[in-house]
């Protein structure tokens, strides 16, 4: 069953793959000569007339995405293989959930093939289902079931489906890799897979530059924390000589003490390996200073951001933490930096999302926003309580994209917030499931996320870490700010009067395909808060459900049960303020923000601007790596190293031999000079030279 | 076994060459195509006969096999044939390339057609005989033998600045030839022999093991290249024809770590020990160093040659940290660059074949008319990135978890490359295969043709299986591997005991 659930997609992922090959190759023919020389090969003429009419019809639509192409063949039924393969793998997770979370299957491992053996290094293909694996099989099986579904009614117009659903499958089966993994290389094929399916997708429309550009961000940036990652598996592979979970997990009390040097600092050998590892989860999971490709990845197509870029493979730096927990839980300096850094981003999102415009730039500020929070409940050790928060944002965030993607396809792919409003009353469906969605997100009580988000904050709270009152505060703080945003959002879109006649007129409500996915989420944002609290957030329920899967803090559970009721409404109280002040700001007196914009240029600008990173990085990155590059190249290779060593020896040869011939004059007293000072240096060398030993 | 297998091996090609010497002399069509068959049939025979030596191998020993010996210039100098599990991968690698270099030259090459497949069949001999010769003067005369027909290949039917690319690729190679002859002379002398597995196990006196650790170290990085003498390579490559680039990328850089695995570290162990952080200085330069430039490229192909740098620099690395990892991830490089990166190259010959051109800023958005190639390209260039599930992942994981418990700082350093690798290698692929199709050049361009599919995607193939299951060439080195590292550690441990006992 379990082979059944990973590998599923990775088949659909294939045969889709297959299909739009097989369709793109029937519109391009092959033949290796271009029209404008080709001489002799007969059978190319017959292409080459037949390539013409394509270009005919199909150079139009090259600079947006309607390409007027005909869609390849059997793309209907590439898009059914697939979502068919991922509902029966998402039917097949919830029952491994009851199964290992409820019934209390025992852990398993299922080993599929050796993969690196070399000395004492043995890696294998294995899946590891425990609990918090079955989690994420729920998480990720479910979404992209839906958003696969979702998916045919969106990309409807698309005449590339085939390869879209083919990379949607892929992209499961990675994340898939990601969580069954029972050793820290599957684990990084399983993050690097998903990078790739993440790289492919954002650049899905290609010949749109900035997709492009915006794919080879996301994929660099991510790389920036593989680089910690590998540093972290081998570190972990010198102190515990494997590389496979159970075997780390055994050595790990042994390990707290010991030291590695690192560049001359005797660095405690648990908090380096986990900060390494934690740099890779800041890349994945889009945390401060490496969140930069998050927004840019919104040049994908929306569903795509459902998936990935919200409820997935964002999430898997803090599943990666999570499966980590008991290296974590020794190395304390490392969760105070995993706490500093999840609440600063936290808040950080938060407040740049305040004042951005485009809708899906909105929610992926929230989802930055969101996965600090989560990060804050790893650090506090309250890992349980993180994976809630991971469980319940996945319905909402997922519904909150897909329900921007129905806006964005109402108003014919027009995603400025300022060009919409009054939409309520042409796509109500849309706006009361986008509500439902806002209201889980701000953590309204019983909808999902107010379980989960509030249960963050007591931990930040009740949390013996360095970091754990700047945590409390900074969350509590964006949880207004979260608010603001949010009602922000629903209100321009939908409140108020149309500011674009033209499109507002033409919005229509989405096709089936569409709806129904995403009424699935609304009620999961609705119920997975109260269903599930029991056994994310309580002490004994964690103990039955987690069981081993998780190395929890041992206290942290009932600490948060002590927090003082004042300080446990705080964030609810937040949230009524943001709800407040964004219904005065963008219902009753519309000029306020302006006018507050007007006041304050400065504060407005550095958040418009996302507080300037990317001009920043592209100021101490990405500028001085060319430059030195080009230097290297011109001054290193081409005049160093060529000049000192091939080009400058072989023109010294030719000024030596340029000598030599000067010297040939003819003359032939010269040459009997030459003779006899010759003849006197070798008597001397002689009679020295003898003379000497 | 009856008959001399690996001589087989090694000579057949030459037989093949004299036979286009024979056959296809006259230069008309007919006699072109003649000489293209029989270099195609040779090659894929040989691969085949090469492929009984996998099946006969047996991976668990660690001694040379299949191993001939007779009588050839002197006492002490013998004509001497074997492999063992670091050899004899890379022999494989050289067959199974071989035919695919002569159907990406089928249509390519349209001047003196035999006299360039009798240069690549004579190539092919040198090159098997270089990774099984076990005398050293034997292995010179290998060695030193593939210039020439390299020097021709490039200096021949290469591009415009073909004679300054082929002279400076001799002037750096003669140049650690000649030390390494010296060198090999002063064993002669220590030994009284040449051959390799008597010098194996002959301890070579400290003074000695440095000049001549020094000595062959001048010829083999040279070769790898290492950095800073590795400039002679982006021009060979950027001259070379695409089958010379591919002979030259996936082959001929492999003698060099070859050479160290074979000489270096069994033959000089403290002086390779001493020599080790040098190396490792080296490498670290090599990869941030050619990434970076790699980056500022302009032509496909020096992109890609600063990138095979790089990743040699990797190799070398992994081999001089001599743990069981870092040896065996240097191997399994070695291995899979030679199929990644000559597939890349093969890669850069089909759209030069159609443009002839190989500046980047030419193409853009082909992935418009040629689907197929975006798809080979990419995986590729996954390869190059090193994404795990393709090959390149696991030299390049392999050498730096094994170079970590030995200098962390190194490894620090060299993981740096995992980014910029993917900086180059997306921006490469971003500028040429996405983007819209907006030059009118490229508007006729047509897709993979069968010819190209028939060399490109068998290297695919082997691109995903040996990133999911890398075992077949890893099981076939362990053996070897673990010994010379054993060897390695016996070795330096002695001579650390000795002088804790002196002290």
């Amino acid at each position: 069953m379990y082979q059944a659930i990973v590998f599923l997609p990775l088949l659909g992922a294939i045969l889709a793959g297959i299909i739009s090959l097989v369709g793109a190759h029937a519109r391009n023919p092959s033949g290796d000569t271009v029209d404008h020389h080709d001489d002799a090969h007969g059978d190319a003429h017959a292409h080459a007339s037949a390539a013409h009419d394509d270009h005919a019809h199909d150079d139009h639509g090259h600079d947006d995405h309607h390409v007027a192409e005909p869609p390849a063949a059997s793309s209907r039924a590439a898009e059914l293989i697939t979502t068919g393969l991922l509902f029966v793998s998402a039917a097949l997770s919830w029952f491994a959930l009851v199964n290992v979370g409820y019934l209390h299957e025992e852990v398993r491992h299922v080993v599929l093939l050796p993969w690196i053996t070399s000395g004492e290094l043995q890696v294998s293909w294995g899946l590891r289902i425990d609990t918090l694996t079955a989690v994420m099989l729920v998480v990720v099986n479910t979404v992209s079931a839906l958003v696969h579904l979702y998916s045919i009614g969106y990309m409807d117009e698309d005449p590339y489906r085939p390869r879209f659903f083919g990379y949607l499958s892929l992209f499961t089966f990675a994340m898939l890799m990601l969580v069954t993994a029972d050793n820290l290389v599957q684990l990084f094929f399983g993050w690097e897979g998903v990078g790739l399916a993440s790289y492919l997708l954002i650049g899905f429309w290609y010949q749109k530059p900035s997709a492009n550009a915006a794919a080879i961000k996301a994929f660099v940036v991510n790389r920036v924390g593989d680089f910690g990652f590998l540093l972290g598996i081998f570190a972990v592979f010198m102190l515990v000589g494997s590389v496979d979970l159970e075997t780390i997990f055994h050595a790990a009390p042994g390990l707290t003490g010991k030291t590695i040097d690192f560049f001359g600092w005797h660095a405690d050998a648990l908090t380096l390996t986990c900060i390494f590892l934690f740099m890779g989860a800041m890349g994945k999971s889009a945390q401060f200073l490496l969140h930069t490709w998050l927004p840019d990845a919104m040049e994908g197509p929306t569903p795509v951001s459902a998936l990935i870029h919200a409820a997935t493979m964002v999430t898997a730096g803090v599943f990666m933490v999570a499966r980590l927990s008991p290296l974590f839980e020794l190395a304390p300096t490392a969760q105070a930096v995993v706490m500093f850094f999840g609440a600063t981003t936290a808040f950080f999102a938060a407040t740049i999302g305040l004042v951005q415009n485009d809708i899906k730039r909105i929610v992926a500020y929230s989802t930055c926003s969101q996965l600090g929070y989560m990060f804050v409940a790893m650090g506090a050790g309250a890992y349980s309580v993180g994976m809630f928060h991971l469980f319940t944002h996945a319905f909402f965030k997922a519904l909150l994209f897909l329900g921007s993607g129905s806006v964005i396809y109402a108003m014919h792919h027009e995603q400025d917030i300022r060009n919409m409003g009054g939409l309520r009353h042409r796509i109500p469906y849309t706006f009361y499931v986008m509500c439902i969605g806002t209201l889980a997100l701000t953590g309204f009580p019983v909808f999902a996320g107010f379980y989960s988000k509030d249960a963050i904050i007591e931990a930040a709270y009740a949390a013996h870490n360095p970091f754990a009152i700047y945590a409390y505060l900074l969350t509590v703080v964006a949880a207004g700010l979260t608010s603001f945003y949010s009602w922000r959002l629903i209100f321009k879109t939908f409140c108020g009067e149309p500011h674009d006649q033209k499109h507002y007129e033409a919005a229509h409500e989405a096709p089936l395909w569409m709806l129904v996915p995403i009424g699935v989420l609304a009620v999961g944002s609705f119920a997975a808060g109260f269903l599930f609290k029991e056994v994310f957030a309580t002490p004994h329920g964690v103990e039955e459900f987690f069981r081993h899967s998780v190395t929890m803090n041992p206290h942290i559970l009932e600490d948060m049960e002590h927090m003082p009721a004042l300080l446990g409404y705080l964030p609810t109280v937040m949230m009524l303020l943001g709800l407040f002040v964004a219904y005065i700001f963008y219902i009753t007196r519309p000029y306020l923000p302006v006018e507050l914009a007007q006041q304050q240029p400065m504060l407005y600008q550095f958040l418009l601007n996302k507080w300037y990173f990317d001009e920043l990085y592209e100021l101490i990155f990405v500028r001085p790596a060319k430059w030195i590059g080009y230097q290297l190249w011109k001054k290193g290779d081409g005049f160093v190293i060529d000049g000192f060593g091939p080009d400058g020896v072989s023109a010294r040869v030719l000024d030596v031999t340029r000598n030599v011939v000067k010297l040939q004059t003819g003359y032939l007293y010269h040459y009997a000079f030459a003779m006899l000072i010759g003849a006197a240096g070798l008597i001397t060398w002689f009679m020295f030279g003898l003379g000497g030993q | 076994m009856t008959w001399p297998i690996l001589s087989v091996t090694t000579f057949l090609p030459a037989v093949g060459a004299i036979l286009v010497y024979l056959l296809a002399r006259s230069g008309d069509a007919t006699a072109d195509r003649t000489a293209r068959w029989i270099a195609l049939w040779t090659t894929l025979i040989t691969f085949v006969i090469s492929l009984i030596l996998v099946a006969r191998f047996d991976p668990a020993q660690s001694d040379f096999q299949f191993v001939e010996k007779a009588s050839w210039l002197a006492t002490g100098i013998t004509y001497h044939m074997g492999v063992d599990g670091i050899s004899l991968p890379l022999i494989i690698l050289t067959t199974a390339i071989m035919p695919l270099c002569i159907i990406a030259s089928w249509n390519a090459i349209t001047t003196r057609v035999s006299e360039y497949m009798m240069a690549f069949l004579i190539l092919e001999t040198l090159m098997v005989g270089t990774f099984s010769a076990l005398d050293l003067v034997l292995f010179y005369l290998f060695f030193e033998g593939g210039l020439i027909p390299m020097f021709l290949i490039i200096g021949v039917w290469g591009g415009p600045r073909r004679v300054y690319a082929s002279f400076k690729f001799f002037l750096y190679t003669l140049l650690g030839s000649v030390l390494m002859l010296l060198a090999i002379m002063a064993l002669y002398w220590n030994a009284g022999t040449t051959d390799i597995p008597t010098l194996m196990h002959t301890a070579v006196p400290r003074g000695l093991q440095t000049w001549a650790w020094l000595a062959f170290f001048a010829s083999f990085a040279v070769k790898m290249p290492m950095w800073p003498v590795h400039t002679w390579l982006p021009d060979a490559h950027v001259e070379a024809p695409t089958a010379g680039s591919v002979i030259l990328a996936a082959i001929l850089l492999k003698m060099g770590g070859y050479g160290f695995l074979r000489f270096s570290l069994p033959m000089f162990p403290l002086a390779s020990h001493d020599f080790a952080p040098f190396v490792f200085t080296l490498s670290v330069i090599a990869i941030i160093y050619t990434s970076l430039v790699a980056l500022m490229q302009e032509d496909m192909k020096k992109l890609i040659a600063y990138s095979s740098v790089a990743h040699m620099g990797f190799v070398t690395m992994g081999i001089f940290a001599v743990t069981t990892q870092g040896v065996a991830g240097g191997m399994f490089q070695m291995i899979s660059h030679g199929i990644v990166s000559g597939a890349l190259f093969l890669c850069v010959g089909v759209v030069y074949d159609r443009m002839h051109t190989r500046e980047i800023a030419a193409y853009g958005g082909l992935v418009n008319r040629m689907p197929l190639y975006a798809l080979t390209f990419m995986v590729f260039t996954m390869a190059n990135v090193g994404l795990p599930g393709t090959s390149g992942f696991i030299g390049e994981f392999m050498t730096l978890l094994g170079t970590f418990k030995v200098s962390l700082p190194t490894v620090v350093l060299a993981t740096t490359g995992v980014i910029l690798s993917a900086g180059y290698a997306l921006w490469l692929y971003r500028k040429i295969v996405f983007g819209a199709l907006v030059k009118p050049a490229l508007m006729s361009m047509k897709d993979l043709t069968l010819r190209e599919c028939v060399t490109l995607f068998p290297l695919i193939a082997l691109t995903i299986l040996f990133g999911v299951y890398p075992k077949p060439v890893l099981d076939m080195s362990a053996a070897s591997v673990q010994q010379l590292v054993n060897n390695y550690n016996t070795a330096v441990t002695a001579v650390k005991a000795a002088a804790l006992v002196t002290q």
